[in-house]
């Protein structure tokens, strides 16, 4: 080959690999900017969830309406309501008063009651009460309102002095009909119950399985056929799932609707390809030198793998387990198909209580009309992001921790 | 000792084998791994406190019968073997003998350095731990000792035996591996190679290690250096295309070797 044709190709060659270069910043750039536009949209959109407004109102806590005795029974919000009138009297009107009224929340009253209960003494003074303002209330001061008619809300914010606080109502509440009160313990705990019976059965029954097929089962025809159907059902929508579950757990075993039970159930079928080929690829990493080398000491061949091989696969497996965790997590479908798509307001006490996840609350929450229940769901959705990587850092924590050189 | 027909005893052979008992006694083995037949017929004697190097081109077969004597081939799937090897007259490979128990009785090194990666003391400790042979930490600290001290590595790494095994250089590596073969106890030591991914300084020590070793334990040593056969054993076996070519005294073997075969591989005509 002449010099000039050799200089040609030489050139050809470093172009296409900066060629191949380009396209790989372009992808990345193109993903980080996806990703970034997401992210921005969902907390722009979710900030408002994590505020709330309320109001600094005058109550003058009258004896004849509070029993000394038992401060607990007494009407608050009447007692709040009637307050809350007297501020505008000139608002006398059924609709006015319909209006005002509905600036206030269902819970305006709760911390009033809080405040009498720690401290009776106050039952005949007037205190500044701190109550808690309505959802249409709260989107005006958050500026977000799409009502035409402000002037009574401008009113009161002349006329009242508005406070903004932190929405710790968002983490503790339950689900409720109203915006500013649904809270997302109830999902965030369901979530937790039912990844915990998902992991604490896949697990287990992953790694056993991954082990047994990688270690000790004879390569056969059966096991071939295992191992086909475990990469294929890996591949099987959720929602196959969520069917089976339905039948088998629901119809077939009589377990309860909407329980974390079976939704963990569902959930640990569903990780456990995923749990079984992580680990399996985890187990046929470790150089085979380790096993012989115990072999040669006289180990047996379950002594092998479980003094040598298995500690070192630990670090993959794991992998596997946070994998299968994320999915678990973030599944949606096969738990509406169990039931776990209902309005449920009270947290779950126990794995068989009426429950709800994260990622469904989401759903749900998406798609009621209430304005504030946008920003509500993508808070949800901020929440579900942050205990996904709050999961995961324990996890990769754990896998560096395990790591070692060989 | 048996003269089998395709192996011709040199000189020398007889003399070593007579002043020594036979430890591993092979009869008519074949070896398959599936459809192949890695090992035909094969019968040999092999001497107690002696170094006996197996030669041969790549595929030979040798390595194979290696791995019978402490029945490492188990692990292999579709590996089949018919015969008989002993060892002190017992049949190996009977349905009663317990292949665990076996392995404490013959140690192996491999080709590649593969210390477990965890502590010097605990590569070494290991074996003699899940076999119960230390009654106490005492015990089990002597039998370290005295076992780095065989393989000629407890100078080097007595200040840092709770270190990671697998940062140690290779020859280190591979000598801390003679010494977690040694602290089962051993009878019978087997090495594949052990040399080949060593440089030639630390092939030198474990080739003197190796002759030490071989006043108290029967070495079955596999090579592909066969300088490094002359160095180091009494007694050579050359292997052929699954076959026994020749087994006998190193020094006739590699001077006057009786089959053709051996002789143009020594003379480096093939493999």
């Amino acid at each position: 080959m002449t010099d000039t044709a050799y200089q040609k190709l030489l050139i050809k060659r470093y172009a296409a690999e900066r060629r191949f270069r380009a396209y790989g910043a372009i992808a990345l750039i193109l993903t980080s900017v996806f990703l970034l536009y997401l992210l921005v949209d969902i907390v722009r959109k979710g900030w408002p969830a994590f505020v709330e407004h309320h109001a600094a109102l005058e109550v003058t806590l009258d004896a004849s309406q509070i029993d000394k005795a038992n401060p607990a029974a007494a009407d608050y919000l009447a007692i709040v309501k009637d307050a809350w009138r007297n501020q505008f009297p000139d608002l006398s009107s059924r609709t006015d008063r319909k209006q005002l009224n509905s600036l206030l929340s269902q819970d305006a009253a709760e911390n009033l009651r809080q405040q009498v209960i720690d401290n009776p003494g106050l039952i005949g003074q007037t205190v500044k009460a701190d109550v808690l303002l309505s959802d249409d209330a709260d989107l005006y001061f958050k500026g977000l309102s799409q009502e035409s008619d402000t002037t009574l809300l401008e009113r009161l914010k002349k006329q009242i002095e508005i406070t903004r606080h932190i929405s710790w109502r968002l983490l503790t509440n339950g689900d409720s009909r109203e915006p500013e009160l649904a809270g997302l313990r109830g999902a965030i705990v369901g979530s937790l119950l039912t990844v915990a019976v998902a992991l604490a059965l896949g697990l287990p029954l992953g790694i056993a399985a991954a082990i047994y097929l990688e270690q000790f089962a004879l390569r056969n025809r059966w096991t071939d056929v295992i191992e086909v159907n475990i990469n294929n059902l890996a591949a099987v929508p959720s929602i196959i799932f969520g069917l089976l579950g339905l039948a088998m757990f629901l119809n077939l075993f009589g377990m309860p609707r909407s329980a974390p039970l079976v939704g963990g159930l569902v959930l640990a079928l569903l990780v456990l390809p995923t749990i079984i080929i992580a680990s399996r690829a985890a187990l046929r990493a470790v150089p085979p030198s380790i096993k012989e080398a115990a072999l040669g000491v006289g180990a047996s061949h379950q002594q092998a793998v479980f003094h040598h091989v298995l500690p070192l696969a630990l670090p993959g497996i794991l992998t596997g387990a946070i994998l299968g965790m994320a999915r678990a997590f973030g599944e949606t479908a096969p738990l509406l198909m169990i039931g776990m798509v209902a309005f449920i307001a009270d947290v779950p006490q126990s794995f068989t209580d009426a429950a709800t996840v994260l990622p469904v609350q989401i759903y749900l929450w998406s798609d009621l009309p209430e304005l504030g229940f946008q920003s509500k769901t993508a808070a949800a959705i901020m929440v579900l992001i942050t205990i996904l990587f709050l999961l995961n850092g324990i996890a990769i924590y754990l896998r560096k921790k395990f790591e070692r050189r060989w | 000792m048996d003269i089998q027909t395709s192996q011709i005893v040199t000189p020398g052979g007889p003399r070593i084998m007579a002043e020594r008992p036979v430890r591993i006694s092979a009869r008519d083995v074949n070896i398959y791994y599936g459809e192949k037949h890695a090992i035909k017929d094969l019968s040999i004697d092999i001497p107690d406190k002696a170094v006996s190097a197996f030669i041969g081109p790549s595929g030979c077969g040798k390595s194979t019968f290696l791995r019978a004597v402490n029945r490492m081939n188990d692990t292999i799937p579709g590996c089949r073997l018919t015969g008989a090897v002993r060892m002190d007259g017992r049949n190996i490979y009977e349905p009663n003998v317990d292949v665990v128990e076996l392995r404490s009785h013959v140690g192996m090194v491999f080709q590649k350095p593969n210390p477990f990666p965890k502590s010097i003391f605990e590569n070494v400790a290991y074996g003699p731990r899940i076999h119960g042979l230390a009654k106490s930490r005492a015990d089990l600290d002597g039998i370290v000792e005295s076992s780095l001290k065989k393989a000629g590595l407890f100078e080097e790494v007595k200040d840092r035996l709770h270190q990671s095994g697998t940062g140690l250089s290779g020859g280190q590596q591979q000598r801390l591996c003679i010494a977690r073969a040694i602290a089962v106890n051993p009878q019978v030591i087997l090495m594949d190679e052990p040399c080949s991914a060593l440089d030639p300084i630390a092939t030198a020590r474990i080739e003197e290690l190796i002759d030490e070793l071989r006043q108290n334990y029967c070495i079955i040593i596999v090579t592909h250096s066969m300088q490094q056969a002359a160095r180091v054993s009494q007694l050579t076996a050359f292997f052929h295309l699954g076959t026994l070519v020749e087994f006998g005294g190193t020094d006739e073997m590699f001077t006057t070797p009786k089959d053709k075969r051996t002789q143009d591989y020594i003379t480096g005509r093939f493999g």
